[in-house]
């Protein structure tokens, strides 16, 4: 199997990201909103993994073999506390509104 | 036994009596109060005769270093006290007239509410005026200087209740700052030239032309603006033309203030500076010529404003300007023995004078002007003979105190400068005119205005005049006459007795005469007919032919305006109100409505708020509440300085 080039999978990982971003800023719906923070989240994840192997093919390598995985599994972590707080708020959120909607949302209006 | 490092006591005394009183006093039985204020002096007036006698005896001045007060780059000045002939004859003088006033003003205040406070600030002035003759620098002298001026100002504005007094109290410490402010520069050139402040030092250099300490000679600029800007500082505090302008209202306050401050020793403190600092005022000729000019020009033109006023304490306030105005062309002339010799017969008559003024003021119920008296003999005896005997002494009586010391002043000023001594001869007149004319209104004739009463106060009347007007007239209790019968005799004798104080205080002076040498000298001569003649022509004007005075002052059209002029006082308030006041007052509203409505309190207060205002409705439209618009804001951030750190990197 071809090794796909490094620059390609960043940019991949890049595309992803962006599409996260464009969605938490696009949509209204919490939950779409939530989605798309895990979209970035797990991009950077494939952003990671791809650039710690990139990283491990030098000679020597200037990080421990370990590193990216930690890392990872670090987001990971991040990310499911993240979900299981955002779906929490998001849950109280709808009690008191009887909405998901971000955009009517706004008791911070200055 | 070296007893002289109790000097300080002198000062320390007094003051005090003024710390005990100002803080407990209002909770003090008035006794103890009179007790603590008049002790305080009477003790000092007893050091300072002890150690007077002990300098005559000796020789040697005493000297009483405290410690230092602060140190300028390279300077110490020193809190240090130093008794010569000079300052001892002043603080005998002055511990003891200021004692005898303080025990009038037992009598004089006895009904006032401020009773406490009185003294407080009496006996405030007479540590501050002890400080100011016993000083051994001018840094010191200038401690003296500002406190007897705040003394001053405190006790003009004493019946601070109504405005006229609060006004003239503040006219007063503002013409003295003005004074002050060249005695300020005086004393700042007096450390740039001789590098010390240290009277004797200061007269030692003078008198040598060189600096001791650098061995440099003293510059013609510092030889003529050192004294010349001292003078300024005395023209402030002894009154003298152009700044005389306060002392007149100056009588706002407690008659025995008059006697005290404005007419015995705070006045005289000028007068008493320049002799202090002799050797620098005789290095400069130029100067001293200002200074006799000065002072004689001042003498007539009070002398002549003296002539037509009618409250009684204006005239006796004219007249001290007047006097002070000779002591001033004896210091100008160089005598400056004379001056002070004039210094303290002047203290003793003029004292007199206005401690009687007081006395008929207080019969009278506070009544002060001369329309509303007379023939206040009968009711009033023994005043009226104290009175008469102040006036033989300050208009020349040969024999009395005013007679030697006016006549050493008049025969100095003939020596050496003879318009100067025309002058002061026409001046000598003119006393001699106007205190007669002052004693024919108040105690010769009838009564006049006796129906002038209720509610009908004179100018500057007092607030506390609760006394029904028509209240029967009765002589003052004799704990005021009897310091009045004190400077009564000395007036009499004090000619006599110091005759040779002039050659006591300066060393310069060669006695011209001896005591009944005077008599029959030219000048002595003169003097005597020149106390004549205004004598005569006080009676007659006054007594004898009232409408002669009347066609004079009022038909003859000459004779008008001199009288609108003498009544008016030159009109030199209305000057300084048109030149100096208004355009002032011009200039603060302009500055009012340009700097501080426009420019403080709308650009910068306003403005302030304003800016505030608009930037934080502005910036409010960013807080939409709203989750996403933050997030974007978020993402803007983070593209910003995404780009920001990669150009830098690329920068590199």
């Amino acid at each position: 199997m071809e090794h796909l080039g490094l620059d390609v999978v960043l940019l991949f990982a890049t595309g992803v990201f962006c599409i996260g971003v464009y969605g938490v800023l696009s949509r209204q719906n919490l939950i779409v909103i939530l989605m798309c923070v895990e979209l970035m989240l797990n991009s950077v994840n494939i952003a990671i993994v791809a650039l710690g192997r990139a990283a491990l093919a030098a000679d020597p390598p200037p990080v421990s073999p370990n590193m990216p995985q930690i890392f990872v599994i670090m987001v990971l972590a991040v990310a499911a506390a993240e979900a299981g707080v955002g779906l929490a708020i998001l849950l109280a959120v709808f009690r008191s509104w009887r909405t998901t909607n971000a955009g009517d949302i706004h008791l911070l209006k200055g | 036994m070296n007893a002289t490092r109790w000097m300080f006591l002198i000062p320390i005394l007094p003051l005090a009596g003024a710390m005990l009183n100002g803080f407990v006093g209002r909770r003090l039985p008035r006794s103890l109060v009179a007790l603590v204020a008049c002790g305080g002096p009477i003790a000092s007036f007893c050091l300072a005769v002890l150690w007077f006698f002990e300098l005559r005896s000796s020789g040697d001045e005493l000297v009483n270093w405290l410690g230092d007060w602060f140190a300028l780059a390279g300077l110490d000045v020193p809190f240090g006290f130093r008794l010569d002939n000079l300052s001892a004859v002043m603080a005998v003088m002055i511990t003891g007239v200021g004692s005898l006033i303080h025990v009038y003003s037992v009598g004089y205040m006895s009904k006032d509410a401020g009773y406490a406070r009185y003294f407080t600030y009496l006996n405030l002035f007479m540590g501050s005026m002890l400080i100011l003759v016993l000083a051994d620098n001018i840094v010191l002298l200038f401690l003296g200087w500002e406190g007897v001026g705040l003394c001053s100002y405190l006790l003009i504005g004493f019946w601070y209740e109504d405005e006229a007094n609060a006004r003239a109290g503040k006219k007063a410490f503002i013409v003295n700052r003005i004074g002050d402010f060249g005695f300020l520069l005086g004393i700042l050139l007096i450390y740039v030239t001789h590098g010390t402040f240290d009277l004797r030092q200061i007269n030692t250099d003078a008198a040598g032309g060189v600096v001791s300490a650098s061995g440099l000679a003293i510059s013609d600029v510092a030889k003529l603006w050192i004294p010349l800007l001292l003078f300024i500082g005395a023209t402030g505090k002894s009154a003298q033309i152009p700044l005389h302008v306060w002392l007149p209202d100056a009588m706002a306050g407690p008659t025995p203030v008059s006697a005290l401050i404005h007419a015995a020793t705070m006045v005289t403190s000028g007068v008493y500076m320049v002799a202090r600092l002799g050797a620098v005022y005789s290095a400069a000729p130029s100067v001293m010529l200002v200074v006799a000019v000065i002072g004689v020009v001042t003498a007539l033109v009070a002398g002549f404003i003296a002539m037509s006023q009618y409250d009684i304490k204006k005239v006796l306030a004219y007249s001290t300007v007047s006097q002070l105005g000779y002591m001033f062309l004896a210091a100008g002339l160089g005598a400056y023995g004379i001056a002070i010799f004039h210094l303290v017969t002047h203290a003793f008559f003029k004292g007199l004078l206005f401690l009687g003024a007081g006395a008929v003021i207080h019969s009278l119920h506070h009544e002060q002007d001369m329309r509303r008296m007379g023939g206040l003999r009968k009711e009033l005896p023994v005043t009226f003979a104290l009175m008469l005997i102040g006036t033989l002494a300050i208009a020349g009586c040969p024999l009395l105190a005013g007679f030697y010391s006016k006549d050493a002043i008049l025969e100095q000023a003939m020596e050496k400068n003879l318009i100067l001594w025309a002058i002061g001869a026409a001046t000598a007149v003119l006393t001699s005119f106007y205190m007669f004319r002052l004693l024919a209104m108040t105690f010769l004739g009838e009564r006049r205005g006796a129906g002038a009463h209720a509610g009908d106060h004179a100018p500057g009347g007092h607030h506390d005049d609760h006394h029904a007007h028509a209240g029967p007239v009765k002589e003052a209790p004799a704990v005021m006459l009897a310091p009045m019968a004190v400077l009564a005799g000395l007036s009499i004798c004090g000619g006599i007795v110091f005759h040779d104080l002039p050659a006591f205080v300066d060393s310069a002076h060669v006695a011209a005469h001896g005591v009944l040498g005077a008599l029959v000298s030219p000048s002595g001569l003169l003097g005597t007919v020149f106390f004549l003649g205004g004598a005569w022509a006080a009676w007659f004007f006054f007594v004898k032919s009232p409408a002669t005075r009347e066609a004079v002052a009022s038909r003859n059209p000459a004779g008008r305006v001199l009288w609108r002029f003498s009544h008016g006082k030159l009109f030199v308030d209305e000057l300084y109100d048109a030149l100096v006041v208004r355009p002032l007052d011009v200039l603060s509203q302009i500055f009012y409505l340009l700097v501080d409505r426009l420019l403080i309190d709308v650009v910068l207060v306003s403005g302030t708020s304003f800016c505030a205002r608009v930037v934080g409705s502005t910036l409010r439209l960013l807080q939409t509440g709203r989750v996403p618009t933050y997030a974007g804001w978020l993402v803007g951030g983070a593209v910003v300085l995404l780009i920001v750190i990669f150009m830098v990197l690329n920068g590199r």
